[in-house]
């Protein structure tokens, strides 16, 4: 029950370092987000050719994407690792909980967002795996191969994106769990930026409406794809 | 004019000793509108006592917002649901004739239940202990304003030494974190010239004790503002990761 004052804690990481890491890796993980999003616009285009070009693009760039791809791996299993910590150790702070509690609401940012990180992290976290077996490796369904404009063979992902989405379990599959990353990111942007120490009171309130718009263009920017897909 | 007296029905966590399991148990008071939340309980424990009940045990010394000794969780909300208020501040008055009130020690394992609504924050202690201070040679007092300091910053940090220690933080955070209280205090000391010698031993002294002592991790939930009495801003939670930061540099 009562400890030494000045023990070591632990794990030698503390809370705030396990604070610091997720809102790090989740700051890197919204931008590339926000950059996967912008490439994917490209599927409004409907003859094709700039998905695929754009798609080639990355493949092309070899090792710098491989090196990209180790670090996103990298920083999204320190993001999960650190989340589950945080989910662990709350568990143990708080083993009976209380018979009646509520939110005293005013300045208390705590909603369904907040309360729901672990859940809808998991989630998206069993989604990413599923999501890159299916776009990245075509391990359900091998693409066709095309040749593009300047003579390059690549893989015609235009029509296997819209095949997919055409299956209304993946189409509406994606739009619900874009609605999570939406959730997620409602608590999440603003709440790695405090993690990181950079709100101040001058700010907050503005941080926190940003994050709430970025979470709300990203996901309906993720999820309007699957679900203009199925309709068109 | 409303009603002056009401009637209320208590719905009250009982609890013999630490490693006893406790319940809630239900009583019924009549109190007047004007009686504050703490006399509503004595109120209740005088009819225990002429009964020949134990009466319920609760922390209380001030009775007036300052010392932090209160600790009650009303309805689900730690110091009840009136702002910027210490239970003891909390009037009757916001209650209705009939109404249930559910009134629950705070809960988390760093602070561990004496008895019925009595817990033991001497974690608190020990956070303070590990750094919360500023070591000064004793003697003479110093000049008054021998160290000149800016309105802003004064105010600034008086806005987190406003901090009673109450717990009502660890309480309402749905993860039982302490990091509003140990944030108010570095933050308080690292804004001060008095502060500034001590202040990267400090940080890291009192942050890896908070976590010895078991409370656990900040989610940003930001209840903890809601609920303290001292209304003291979640900003000081990212002061002291800023300050824990720098203190590797």
């Amino acid at each position: 029950m009562s400890n030494p004052a000045n023990a070591k804690s632990k794990s030698g990481v503390t809370g705030i370092v396990r604070k610091l890491i997720s809102g790090f890796t989740g700051i890197i993980w919204t931008i590339f987000a926000i950059g996967h999003l912008a490439g994917n616009l490209q599927l409004y285009k409907t003859d094709g050719t700039a998905f695929n070009q754009y798609g080639h693009f990355l493949e092309s760039l070899g090792g710098l994407l491989i090196l990209a791809e180790i670090f996103l791996v990298l920083f999204l299993g320190m993001h999960a690792i650190s989340g589950i910590q945080v989910w662990l150790g709350k568990r143990k702070a708080r083993p009976e909980s209380y018979k009646l509690y509520q939110s005293a609401g005013s300045k208390s940012k705590q909603s369904l967002a907040s309360r729901s990180m672990i859940v809808t992290g998991s989630v998206l976290l069993l989604f990413l795996v599923v999501h890159v077996l299916s776009f990245k490796f075509n391990i359900f369904k091998p693409a066709d191969v095309i040749t593009l404009a300047n003579g390059a063979q690549a893989r015609d992902l235009y029509k296997y994106v819209w095949e997919a989405f055409k299956n209304p379990v993946y189409a509406f599959g994606y739009t619900f769990v874009m609605a999570l990353l939406g959730l997620h990111l409602r608590h999440g942007v603003w709440s790695a930026l405090q993690s990181l120490g950079m709100m101040k009171p001058k700010f907050s309130p503005v941080i926190y409406s940003i994050g709430g718009i970025i979470a709300a263009l990203v996901a309906v920017g993720f999820l309007s794809i699957p679900l203009y897909i199925y309709f068109s | 004019m409303s009603k002056e007296t009401i009637r209320l029905k208590l719905k009250v966590w009982r609890q013999e000793g630490p490693k006893v399991k406790g319940e809630l148990k239900n009583y019924e008071v009549e109190i007047s509108t004007h009686a504050s939340f703490l006399e509503m309980l004595d109120v209740l424990n005088e009819d225990l006592i002429h009964k020949g009940e134990r009466p319920v045990e609760f922390e209380h010394d001030c009775r007036e917002g300052i010392c932090g000794s209160c600790s009650l969780v009303v309805n689900g909300m730690a110091h009840g649901p009136q702002a910027n208020t210490a239970v003891c501040q909390l009037h009757m008055r916001h209650f209705k004739d009939g109404e249930t009130i559910t009134i629950e020690p705070w809960r988390a394992s760093a602070f561990p239940i004496v008895k019925d609504l009595v817990v033991d924050r001497s974690a608190f202690d020990r956070i303070i202990s590990a750094g919360g201070f500023i070591s000064v040679n004793t003697g003479s007092a110093t000049d008054a304003n021998s160290i000149l300091i800016g309105k802003d910053l004064a105010d600034h940090a008086f806005d987190y030494a406003t901090c009673i220690g109450c717990g009502a933080c660890v309480a309402a955070c749905p993860n039982a974190s302490a990091s509003l209280f140990t944030g108010a205090k570095i933050s308080q000391l690292a804004l001060l010239p008095q502060g500034d010698p001590e202040r990267k031993r400090r940080v890291q002294s009192m942050v890896n004790q908070m976590d010895v002592e078991g409370f656990g991790d900040c989610s940003n939930h930001g209840e903890c503002e809601a609920v303290c009495p001292k209304g003291i801003s979640i900003s000081a939670i990212a002061m002291m990761r800023r300050e824990y930061v720098k203190s590797y540099f």
